[in-house]
C-alpha cells in the first residue's frame, strides 16, 4: 500500500499498462514534456519515448480520428482529452466512430480506445473548463462509460479501461486530483473489483444516496453529517455509468426504499434521469417516495464566482435527503 | 509513425526568418520595416501602406504599447494576489496585437482569442472590463456590439468560423467593412480554422485571419503543428498570405491595412501570419521551464517590440522627456483605473446564475430558480446561505 494523489495514481496506472502491453500507446495535447497539464502523464514520455506517449498537434478529432487508425492497426490507444469542454472537437470521431466500428463490423474491428478527460467543476477555472459531458456518452450506444472517484480505483480503474476491447471513456474528477489515497499498486486486475461493478461506499438503510466521480466524497460527507441526526444513508459509487450496475443498485434501493441520485452535470436528460426512470420500473413496489435528484441546474456552467451555487453542496444533498424521507426541506408546502 | 523528427525544421528559436533552417523553407520573406536594432528600412511593397504615419503616431503606437504591456503586468500581479482566477499573459506580442488592431476602423468586427487583451483594448474595452470574465465574475467583461469585438474565444480557432460568417454577412449586405480573427500557430492544426479558411476562400468573404504565431501552444512547439511556414498553409486554401516580423508594429500594420484593403474592396480573405514569442508563461497556470529553454527567451527578448519602437524613436529624435513622461502618466493611470475597477467589482449574486440562459422564458428552468431560491431562503440569510455553500 501506498499513500498516492489521485493524479499520481492514474500516472502510475498508465506506467503499468505502458509496461505490459507494448501496443499501448498514450496520445494528447501536451502530454510530453510538459507531462499534461494535470501532470497526470508526469514522466511517461521521458520512460517510454515520443513513439508511446505522443505530444499531439493540437487538433482534438484529430487525436481522436487517428486512434481510430491505430486501433485498426491493433494499437490500444489513451486519449487525453485536456479538458472536459474540448472534448467536442472530437465528438463527431468518438459518437460516429468508436462508438460504431465494432457494430458496423460485425465485432471485426475492436476499437479498444481509452479516452480521459479530466472533468467537472469546482477548480475556480474560466469557461469550457468545467463541464460534465458524461451523458451525452452514456447515450451513445457502444461506449462504455466510467467515472473514478478515489485514487485505488483511478489505479485500477485505469488499466481496467486499457485492457478493455470496447472503447471506454475514463472520467476523472479534476478537483479531486490532489486528493490522497491508500493505493495497493499490486492488486490483481482479475481479482479487483470489475469495470462494470457499482461499489456500496457506506451501508445504511434510511435511504439510497448514489453519487459518481467528484460527488461521491461530498455524498460521502453528507452520509456523516446525517448519522448525526439519525439518519442512515447507504451511498453508493457507480463507478461505471454505462453500463449501469443494476444489480448492486435494486438490492439497495430494495432494502432502503429511497432514492437520491446527485450529480454535477445538468438535471435534463442526465444519468440521475435514467437512473429514476429505470430504478422506478425496477422498483416500483419497494419504493416509499419518488425518487429525488440533486443535480447543477439546467444552466450552462456558469463563471467561478457563482460556481458553487451550480455544484451540488453537501447541504443541498441533505436538503435532497429530507424531501426522500418526507422530512421538513426547502421545499416543503410546494406541490410537485 | 511518430519519428521523433517528425517536426525538424520549424521556425528555428534563432529568429524569425533568419535562420539556415526556414530559409530552406518555401514562403514569402519575413517582411521587416524596423530592425530589432530600431533601424527603419524600406520595403517597396509595404512602405506605401504606412506613409501617413508620422511623428506623432509613431509616439501614440508606442504609448500604446508600453500602456498594454503595463495593463498585462498589471493584471499578472492581480492574479497573483489572488483578485483574479488566472491570466493569459501577452508579453512580446504588443506589436502584433497593436499593429494591426490599431489599422482597424471601427466598423470592422474582431473575433479574438483569450490572448488578444491587446486588442481589446485599442478597440475601446475598459481594461477592467477585460479582466472580468478572467476573474470568475462573467463569462464576458463586455458587449460586443458596443465596441465590434466578440468576446474572447477559449475553444481553440473556433471563432474563424465566427469571423468568416460575419464576414459572408458584410458581403451579403453590400458593406465594406471587414471581420478580423485573432488566433494562435497551435489553433492552425483544428479542424474549424481549415474550415474556416475553406469557406472564406469559397465564398470570397471579406475576412482577415491573423495568425500570431508566438512559436509555443502551451507546451507545444510551433514545429508539431506545422511542418511548413504557417503562412504557407493559406495557399493550399486559395488565399494570398502574408508573413510579417510580428515584434515589429509598421509591418503588422501595414500588412493588415493590405489585407483589410483586399478585402473592402471586393478582394477577398487575406491570412497574415505575424511571427512573434510569446515571453511569459501561457497563462498564469503554466510553468515554461519544463518545455522551453532559457536561451530561447534570450534571443527574443532582443527582438522585443516595444524596445525596437523605442530605438526606432531615439534615432528620430522623437523620444523626448514630453513623450516619455506623457506615456508614463497614461500606463500609470490606466494601471490604477484596472486595479481599482478590479477590487471594487460588484460580487455576483447566487440567482445570477438562471439569467440569460434562454430569452424567453422557460418553464422548467424557472420551476429550477424557484426552488433554488427557497432553498437558500431555507437558511434564513440567503447571503449567509450562499458564503456557506460550496464546492465541498
Ligand atoms: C479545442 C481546445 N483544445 C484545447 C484547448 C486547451 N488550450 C488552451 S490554449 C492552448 C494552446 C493554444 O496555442 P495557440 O493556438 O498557439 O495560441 P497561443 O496560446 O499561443 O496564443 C490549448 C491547447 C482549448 N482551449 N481548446
Amino acid at each position: 500500500m501506498t499513500q498516492m494523489t489521485f493524479a499520481r495514481a492514474i500516472n502510475a496506472g498508465l506506467r503499468k499498462s505502458l509496461e505490459n502491453d507494448p501496443k499501448v500507446i498514450l496520445m494528447g495535447e501536451d502530454i510530453g514534456a510538459l507531462g499534461g497539464v494535470f501532470r497526470v502523464t508526469d514522466g511517461l514520455q521521458k520512460d517510454f519515448g515520443k513513439h508511446r506517449v505522443v505530444d499531439t498537434p493540437l487538433a482534438e478529432s484529430g487525436i481522436m480520428g487517428t486512434a481510430v487508425g491505430l486501433a485498426y492497426r491493433g494499437y490500444r490507444p489513451v486519449v487525453e482529452i485536456q479538458f472536459d469542454g474540448f472534448i467536442y472537437p472530437a465528438f463527431d470521431q468518438i459518437v460516429s466512430q468508436v462508438a460504431k466500428m465494432h457494430y458496423r463490423t460485425q465485432g471485426a474491428v475492436k476499437m479498444p480506445i481509452t479516452i480521459r478527460v479530466p472533468f467537472g467543476g469546482g477548480i475556480g477555472s474560466p469557461e469550457h473548463h468545467s463541464e460534465s459531458p458524461e451523458a451525452y456518452f452514456t447515450h451513445t450506444s457502444g461506449l462504455r462509460v466510467v467515472s473514478v472517484s478515489n485514487p485505488q480505483d483511478a489505479h485500477t480503474m485505469i488499466q481496467q479501461a486499457i485492457a478493455s476491447d470496447d472503447p471506454v471513456l475514463y472520467f476523472e474528477p479534476k478537483r479531486r486530483y490532489h486528493d490522497k489515497g491508500e493505493v495497493d499498486e499490486s492488486l490483481d486486475l482479475g481479482a479487483a473489483l470489475s469495470l462494470e461493478r457499482a461499489r456500496v461506499v457506506t451501508e445504511g438503510k434510511d435511504v439510497t444516496l448514489l453519487a459518481y466521480g467528484p460527488l461521491v466524497k461530498t455524498a460521502k460527507d453528507a452520509a456523516l453529517a446525517a448519522a448525526d441526526e439519525g439518519i442512515s444513508i447507504e451511498v453508493i459509487d457507480l463507478r461505471s455509468l454505462a453500463p449501469l450496475d443494476f444489480a448492486t443498485l435494486e438490492a439497495s434501493v430494495r432494502k432502503t426504499g429511497r432514492l437520491v441520485i446527485t450529480h454535477e452535470a445538468s438535471q435534463t436528460g442526465g444519468l440521475g434521469a435514467e437512473v429514476a426512470a429505470s430504478i422506478t420500473e425496477r422498483c416500483f413496489y419497494h419504493l416509499e417516495a419518488a425518487p429525488v435528484r440533486v443535480t447543477g441546474f439546467d444552466v450552462p456552467y456558469p463563471y467561478s464566482k457563482v460556481e458553487m451555487h451550480h455544484l451540488p453542496s453537501l447541504d443541498r444533498i441533505l436538503d435532497g435527503v429530507d424531501r426522500a424521507l418526507g422530512r421538513p426541506n426547502s421545499l416543503s408546502g410546494l406541490e410537485g | 509513425m511518430f519519428t521523433d523528427d517528425a517536426g525538424k525544421g520549424g521556425i528555428a528559436a534563432g529568429g524569425p526568418g533568419n535562420s539556415a533552417e526556414s530559409n530552406r523553407r518555401t514562403g514569402g520573406d519575413l517582411v521587416q520595416l524596423i530592425t530589432p536594432g530600431g533601424e527603419r528600412v524600406s520595403h517597396p511593397e509595404f512602405d506605401p501602406w504606412v506613409r501617413d504615419v508620422n511623428d506623432e503616431q509613431l509616439g501614440a503606437l508606442y504609448e500604446d504599447m508600453v500602456v498594454i504591456r503595463r495593463i498585462d503586468a498589471e493584471a499578472t500581479a492581480l492574479q497573483r494576489q489572488g483578485e483574479l482566477a488566472l491570466w493569459p499573459p501577452l508579453l512580446g506580442q504588443e506589436a502584433s496585437q497593436i499593429g494591426s488592431a490599431r489599422a482597424l476602423r471601427d466598423d470592422d468586427f474582431v473575433f479574438p482569442s483569450y490572448r488578444d487583451n491587446g486588442v481589446a483594448y485599442c478597440r475601446g474595452v475598459r481594461p477592467e472590463a477585460i479582466v472580468k470574465a478572467w476573474r470568475g465574475n462573467a463569462l464576458a467583461g463586455w458587449d460586443p456590439f458596443t465596441v465590434n469585438v466578440a468576446t474572447q474565444q477559449i475553444i481553440i480557432g473556433a471563432q474563424t468560423l465566427h469571423a468568416t460568417g460575419y464576414a459572408m454577412g458584410i458581403q451579403n449586405d453590400g458593406a465594406d467593412s471587414v471581420a478580423v480573427a485573432y488566433f494562435g500557430d497551435g489553433a492552425t492544426s483544428e479542424g474549424d480554422v481549415n474550415e474556416a479558411l475553406v469557406f472564406a476562400a469559397s465564398f470570397q468573404a471579406p475576412v482577415v485571419f491573423i495568425c500570431q504565431n508566438n512559436h509555443w501552444a502551451i507546451s507545444e512547439p510551433v514545429r508539431l503543428q506545422s511542418h511548413i511556414q504557417i503562412a504557407d498553409r493559406a495557399a493550399g486554401f486559395g488565399i494570398p498570405s502574408m508573413r510579417v516580423d510580428g515584434n515589429d508594429v509598421l509591418a503588422v500594420m501595414a500588412a493588415t491595412r493590405i489585407a483589410t484593403n483586399r478585402a473592402r474592396h471586393g478582394g477577398g480573405p487575406t491570412f497574415i501570419e505575424a511571427v512573434t514569442y510569446r515571453m511569459g508563461p501561457h497563462t498564469t497556470a503554466d510553468d515554461p521551464t519544463r518545455y522551453r529553454d532559457a536561451n530561447e527567451l534570450e534571443d527574443w527578448a532582443a527582438k522585443d517590440p516595444i524596445a525596437r519602437l523605442k530605438s526606432l524613436l531615439e534615432r528620430k529624435g522623437l523620444l523626448t522627456e514630453a513623450l516619455e513622461t506623457a506615456v508614463a502618466a497614461k500606463a500609470d493611470a490606466v494601471a490604477k483605473a484596472l486595479r481599482a475597477g478590479t477590487i471594487n467589482m460588484p460580487e455576483p449574486q447566487p440567482l445570477d446564475i438562471f439569467k440569460h440562459v434562454y430569452s424567453t422564458p422557460h418553464a422548467p428552468l424557472e420551476r429550477q430558480q424557484d426552488h433554488y431560491s427557497r432553498y437558500l431562503a431555507s437558511f434564513g440569510d440567503p447571503a449567509e446561505a450562499a458564503s456557506e455553500e460550496g464546492a465541498r
